[in-house]
């Protein structure tokens, strides 16, 4: 049974009302409570450690949601998940972890995930991370991702973490093959005494794989941020790196993109910058008539859309 | 309306203070239209600014219907009823042409999209589009009209609205900062552009920061048609030839 709270971080971070259309599993404080598999999407719990398998069959379209909540102090979650999409398959995932930690204890959840685009299959995945709760616990998430896009499939990520997250290291490594995309989206916004990182390797491996990764964060209060994304091409693939601040007040954003080459085919492109909001854009909207205050928080929404 | 009293602008720099406005005094009646003209660096577009707040004067008085705004910042001075278009509009990384749209109307949502094809813009093109570095100049100025066009003040200033802007859509601006003019407004344009100073009631000439003419278009024009025009081929010699093809 969802109590009201679970509801809420459901809705957070998978925007969920109810239950999920599609197949899926809710995990809460350590364990399963709610699983629901489809014909060609079969959920299943691991034997050997915490977790599941998703596994989708070829040609299956369909969603899936697949959030975790923890709503204890003094919580660590580890858990693996891998998840298989089936050739040609198309799927929306939605993932992702919201934490109300009531207590001064910590609330950690360690999310690993092994997902599989098979050939000419579509995976479009979200993750949100949403922290709240009066206590003084901090609120960890460290997601894990190994990603690999097998020849001519397509995986978009989007990776959400706009306050409440006290401390994150996130770990993403991609593998694409011949004729593979990738996009990621990630948006950050970390405020107070927060810390994020996030390590990005994406291994462009045969002719025609390409990559994005667009990088959109907001560092304010005493908050310090680390981004170190890296496009790696043995062949000739293609990549793109953007990795866009803003800054404010006393926080500390380290941006390292780097682009490596193994072969003279690669086309690699990174651009990089850090900068507080321009006045300019503050004079604008408060001309059309908002505060300050107005003002910046319609900037920050519209860079982190 | 508006009254600007004995209004100077100084500003501090590395070099010490210089004077950016002096002695403005300006009656800005309801329902008129002005066009503040002059040269480069003249101080027009300061003008404007010490209206909407961006510029706090260092001396003199602005009046707002007979209030007192001088110490007013940019928000208090735009609920108010103070609109300004700025000569170079910024550019928004994510917010969409409809996001700032909706700031300008004040409503939350659109209510219809008459401003975007007022300036020849159509809604279903431009809506969606980021306030990026995907529009062109042109664009991006033309969208800066529709907003101030969009939030409707009863003062309009308009910052050299003409300047990106092609040729076809110079004339289609002109008439719709005309058409869009109302009995209880006033407009305000800043401009070099003859047909400009051609629709208005009355036109100011600012040189080095001051007002130095202001009258009706027969009496002012004929006296700064001269330095309208362009005196390059008299003053621009290149390595002592006559420069023959002037850029204006």
């Amino acid at each position: 049974m969802l109590t009201a709270l679970d509801k809420k971080l459901l809705q957070e971070t998978a925007g969920l009302e109810e239950d999920p259309p599609g197949a899926y599993n809710i995990r809460k404080d350590g364990e399963g409570i709610q699983r629901h598999s489809l014909p060609g999407i079969e959920i299943v719990p691991k034997k050997d450690k915490p977790g599941i398998d998703i596994i989708v069959e070829k040609d299956r379209t369909g969603t899936v949601h697949i959030p975790v909540i923890l709503t204890q102090s003094d919580l660590s979650d580890l858990v693996y998940n891998t998840i298989e999409i089936g050739p040609g398959a198309d799927i929306e995932l939605v993932a992702g972890c919201g934490i109300h930690n009531p207590g001064h204890g910590e609330a950690r959840h360690d999310g690993v995930h092994e997902i599989f685009v098979r050939e000419g299959a579509r995976l479009r995945y979200t993750e949100k991370h949403y922290g709240e709760g009066e206590g003084k616990g901090k609120r960890i998430l460290n997601p894990k991702t190994v990603l690999v896009v097998e020849p001519g499939g397509y995986a978009e990520m989007e990776l959400v973490q706009i306050r409440g997250v006290d401390d994150t290291v996130r770990e993403t490594e991609a593998r694409i093959e011949a004729g593979g995309h990738l996009v990621i989206y990630e948006r950050m916004l970390t405020h107070g005494e927060q810390t994020a990182r996030s390590d990005v390797v994406v291994n462009l491996l045969g002719e025609g794989s390409a990559a994005r990764i667009v990088s959109r964060s907001v560092g304010q209060g005493n908050s310090r941020q680390v981004f170190q994304p890296r496009l790696v091409a043995y062949g000739p693939g293609r990549g793109h790196v953007e990795c866009d601040s803003i800054i404010m007040d006393k926080a500390v954003i380290r941006s390292i993109p780097e682009i490596w080459a193994e072969s003279a085919e690669a086309e690699l492109v990174h651009e990089a910058a850090i900068g507080k909001i321009a006045g300019e854009q503050m004079m604008k909207l408060m001309a059309l008539g908002l505060t300050e205050g107005e003002a910046e928080e319609a900037i920050i929404k519209g860079f982190l859309k | 309306m508006l009254n600007l009293i004995h209004v100077g602008l100084e500003l501090d720099t590395e070099e010490g203070k210089i004077r950016i406005l002096e002695d403005i005094n300006l009656e800005l009646g309801k329902g008129k239209m002005y066009a503040v003209t002059g040269p480069n660096g003249s101080g027009k577009s300061s003008v404007a600014r010490v209206i909407m707040g961006i510029a706090l004067p260092t001396s003199g008085n602005i009046l707002f219907n007979d209030k007192d705004i001088t110490d007013l910042g940019i928000t208090e001075r735009a609920k108010l009823g103070i609109g300004y278009a700025f000569q170079h509009p910024p550019r928004f990384k994510g917010m969409r042409v409809v996001d700032m749209l909706e700031i300008a109307m004040r409503t939350g949502e659109m209510a219809d999209c008459q401003c975007l094809r007022n300036i020849g813009l159509c809604p279903d093109d431009y809506l969606e589009r980021a306030l990026d570095a995907s529009l062109s100049g042109g664009e991006i100025k033309r969208i800066e009209i529709a907003t101030l066009l969009a939030q409707n003040p009863k003062v309009r200033i308009f910052d050299e609205p003409e300047a990106g802007i092609d040729l076809w859509s110079f004339e289609q601006l002109i008439d719709v900062v005309g058409s869009t003019h109302r009995e209880d407004n006033v407009t305000v344009v800043i401009s070099h552009q003859e047909k400009i100073l051609n629709m208005v009631d009355e036109i100011i000439l600012v040189e080095n920061g001051m007002i130095s003419m202001k009258g009706d278009q027969e009496t002012i024009w004929p006296q700064i048609k001269e330095s309208a025009e362009c005196e390059c081929r008299n003053s621009c010699t290149r390595e002592g030839e006559i420069y023959a093809d002037c850029p204006r």
